[in-house]
């Protein structure tokens, strides 16, 4: 059958996906160039001077030697730094998330209402209002400033993805399921090991991606809760581009891109399948 | 006979409603009993007690012998089918049917035998690998049922299993459920709000009303036999008439039932009664065109006459003012074909008048 969109529909159409086409050219143009450039030959990060893995070979030199103990480098510390924390953020979101979903989940009183709203309010929040507010925090508290606090702040905005995942997914959930586990000789323990942990996985999995990637590449909260010993790598490469823009920092960054997005379409790769299994069971 | 399951005087509170009212139930080795009432009547409530998902708020719960009412779920020989199959979603079929032998930590070679002997046992053979979101409505319903009698419970307990399913498959599965209940000899409380389903499928039934039972007793005795008007009415079709007892004899009775119509009934009378309530059933009433020989034959008006397939339903008025409904067989050549408006002549024998109590 022959289209019979009236003209005005069309115009209207033409209109959108050009709007469209000219906001993702602006979002990813940037990253592509940028990506790009990390192959340019010139150290002026800005002028093509051919293609060039020179700045990968540096980076990955650089990394041998640190790792070597041969010559100790500021960036891959901070690297190091950032997936120490990363991963610490990440465990502890995923305890706090779940705990946290399964018991809103649960045990619904009226006063767990109001907690489950506050939960979110570290997501919402401008960040530069938590640093400050963390800050006073731990300096009220006598902490001192390191790991532990960096770890801790990251955690009040991360745990918050992985409780609402697991939130969702238990919405879905047959209420039946875990009796028919201890119908079947499962104590309450094992029920929640066999049956309810494999059937939040998905979210607490995708929900720990979230946390990863968030706590990898925040800077301004890590800015104020940081140590002299806890530098993480947005705040490295922060440093580095005011200093100048150097060919290494795309390079890092286009590593870093490229993890973030792997990591990301893992995340919503498993939605699909949480999804998908959610269906009657 | 052995008994299995009883209920000692069971009550459970919710805060507001009483689910369960004092019930008494012994339930015996081996056999197919259904809980058979309206929704919410509390016959979840009574199989959640026996699971042991709810505990009594009074009353004792006794397995063979044992007092178990304070026992988890977990530590009794007692297996549920769930109304909604309750299927762990990110396990395979043949995991699902595994897990109970699992959890009771049964070996390896002894398990597979055991869940392949399942499987066998409801035709899923060859879909131990699928997943219950690739199984269609009466399969997954299949595996359910593996899943629980692998473990070979001492008493299965089913809620509502076919609930979900269509007309046509529900009867298949009715049928299999029954005989999968005779092979095993498995003891099987079952759950129904459907009285067909109840009838053709139980060895006795326990029809219950408001957290009460009201009347316990085979298909035949609870209908020929109701004892209630809850009965009469919850299982087929019933005339509830008000009658007054006029005379009484050895085994018989003569009682009056409104607009002067006289009955003759072989049913005991209800000691010292006077005034009585009476349940007909509507196929009972036997239409002719002449009077035939005995007693119980009145002559009525055809007032309505209401085609339902395999039968007709007609409303009949005596001669005294009597409303009373019939049924008769829809045959292409009937005995006596009837029409509304016709004169006809209705007999009652003895035996279909049956006195009962108002709940
Ligand atoms: N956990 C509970 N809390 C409060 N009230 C409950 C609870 N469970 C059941 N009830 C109430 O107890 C009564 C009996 O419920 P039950 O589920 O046993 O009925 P049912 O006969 O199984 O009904 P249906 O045929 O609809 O499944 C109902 O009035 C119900 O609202
Ligand atoms: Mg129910």
């Amino acid at each position: 059958m022959r289209s019979r969109t009236p003209s005005g529909m069309r115009l209207v159409n033409l209109l959108l996906s050009g709007w469209t086409g000219l906001v993702f050219l602006f979002l990813y143009l940037p990253i592509v160039l940028l990506v790009v450039y990390s192959f340019n030959a010139s150290r002026l990060a800005i002028v093509w001077e051919g293609f060039t893995f020179r700045w990968y070979e540096q980076l990955w030199h650089e990394f041998t030697a640190h790792l070597a103990d041969e010559r100790r480098s500021a960036l891959i510390e901070s690297m190091g730094n950032s997936v120490i924390i990363a991963a610490a953020t990440t465990g502890l979101s995923v305890l706090l998330g779940t705990a946290g979903g399964w018991l809103l989940h649960r045990y619904r009183f009226p006063a767990l209402r109001t907690i489950s709203t506050l939960i979110f309010i570290p997501m919402i929040i401008p960040e530069i209002i938590m640093g400050i507010s963390l800050l006073i925090f731990f300096k009220t508290v006598e902490m001192e400033l390191g790991f532990a606090t960096v770890i801790i702040s990251h955690v009040t905005f991360c745990f918050p993805f992985v409780l609402v995942a697991v939130q969702a997914r238990l919405a879905g959930l047959d209420p039946s399921l875990e009796e028919a586990a201890m119908d079947l000789g499962a104590t309450p323990l094992k029920a929640f090991w066999h049956v309810m942990v494999p059937y939040l996985l998905p979210a607490i999995i995708s929900g720990a991606l979230m946390s990863f990637t968030l706590s990898m590449d925040e800077l301004i909260v890590t800015y104020f809760t940081r140590g002299p010993k806890s530098e993480t790598l947005p705040i490295k490469v922060y440093g580095m581009a005011k200093v100048g823009l150097n060919p290494l920092l795309n390079t890092i960054s286009t590593v870093f891109i490229v993890g973030t997005a792997m990591l990301v379409i893992c995340a919503e790769l498993l939605k699909g399948t949480a999804r998908r299994s959610r269906e009657p069971g | 006979m052995d008994v299995m399951v009883e209920l000692k005087r069971v009550t459970k509170r919710f805060s507001g409603t009483t689910a369960v009212n004092e019930v008494d139930l012994t339930i015996r080795a081996g056999e197919f009993i259904t809980l058979l009432g309206p929704s919410g009547c509390g016959k979840t409530t009574l199989l959640r007690m026996i699971s042991g998902f709810e505990t009594p708020s009074e009353g004792t719960v006794l397995l063979e012998g044992k007092d178990v009412t304070y026992e988890p779920p977990y530590r009794r020989d007692v297996n549920q089918v769930f109304q909604s199959y309750a299927l762990f979603p990110h396990m395979t079929v043949q995991e699902n049917i595994a897990f109970g032998l699992k959890m009771k930590k049964v070996g390896r070679a002894e398990m597979d035998e055991r869940v392949r002997s399942a499987i066998a046992m409801v035709s899923l053979a060859g879909m131990e690998a699928r997943k219950p979101t690739q199984l269609s409505g009466g399969q997954r319903q299949r595996v359910a049922l593996a899943r629980a009698i692998v473990c070979r419970p001492k008493v299965l307990l089913l809620d509502e299993p076919l609930s979900a399913l269509d007309a046509k498959l529900r009867h298949s599965m009715q049928v299999e459920l029954k005989q999968l209940q005779k092979k095993l000899g498995i003891t099987f409380v079952f759950v129904t709000h459907d009285q067909e389903e109840a009838l053709t499928m139980s060895d006795r039934i326990a029809v219950i009303n408001k957290g009460k039972i009201e009347q316990l007793g085979d298909a035949d005795a609870i209908y020929h036999r109701p004892k209630t008007t809850f009965v009469a009415n919850f299982i087929g079709q019933a005339n509830i008439l008000h009658a007054s007892v006029v005379a009484r004899e050895a085994r018989q009775a003569r009682v009056e039932l409104e607009g002067g119509l006289t009955l003759t009934t072989s049913e005991e009378l209800p000691e010292g009664a006077e005034r009585v309530l009476v349940s007909i059933r509507p196929e009972k009433v036997w239409i002719e065109k002449e009077r035939g020989e005995g007693d119980n034959w009145f002559e009525a008006t055809i007032e309505d006459e209401l085609f339902q397939g395999p039968t007709d339903q007609l409303r009949l008025k005596t001669d005294g003012g009597l409303t009373l409904s019939a049924l008769v067989a829809n045959e292409s050549s009937r005995r006596t074909p009837v029409h509304a408006g016709d004169r006809v002549w209705c007999h009652l024998h003895h035996d279909d008048i049956v006195f009962v109590h108002e709940d």
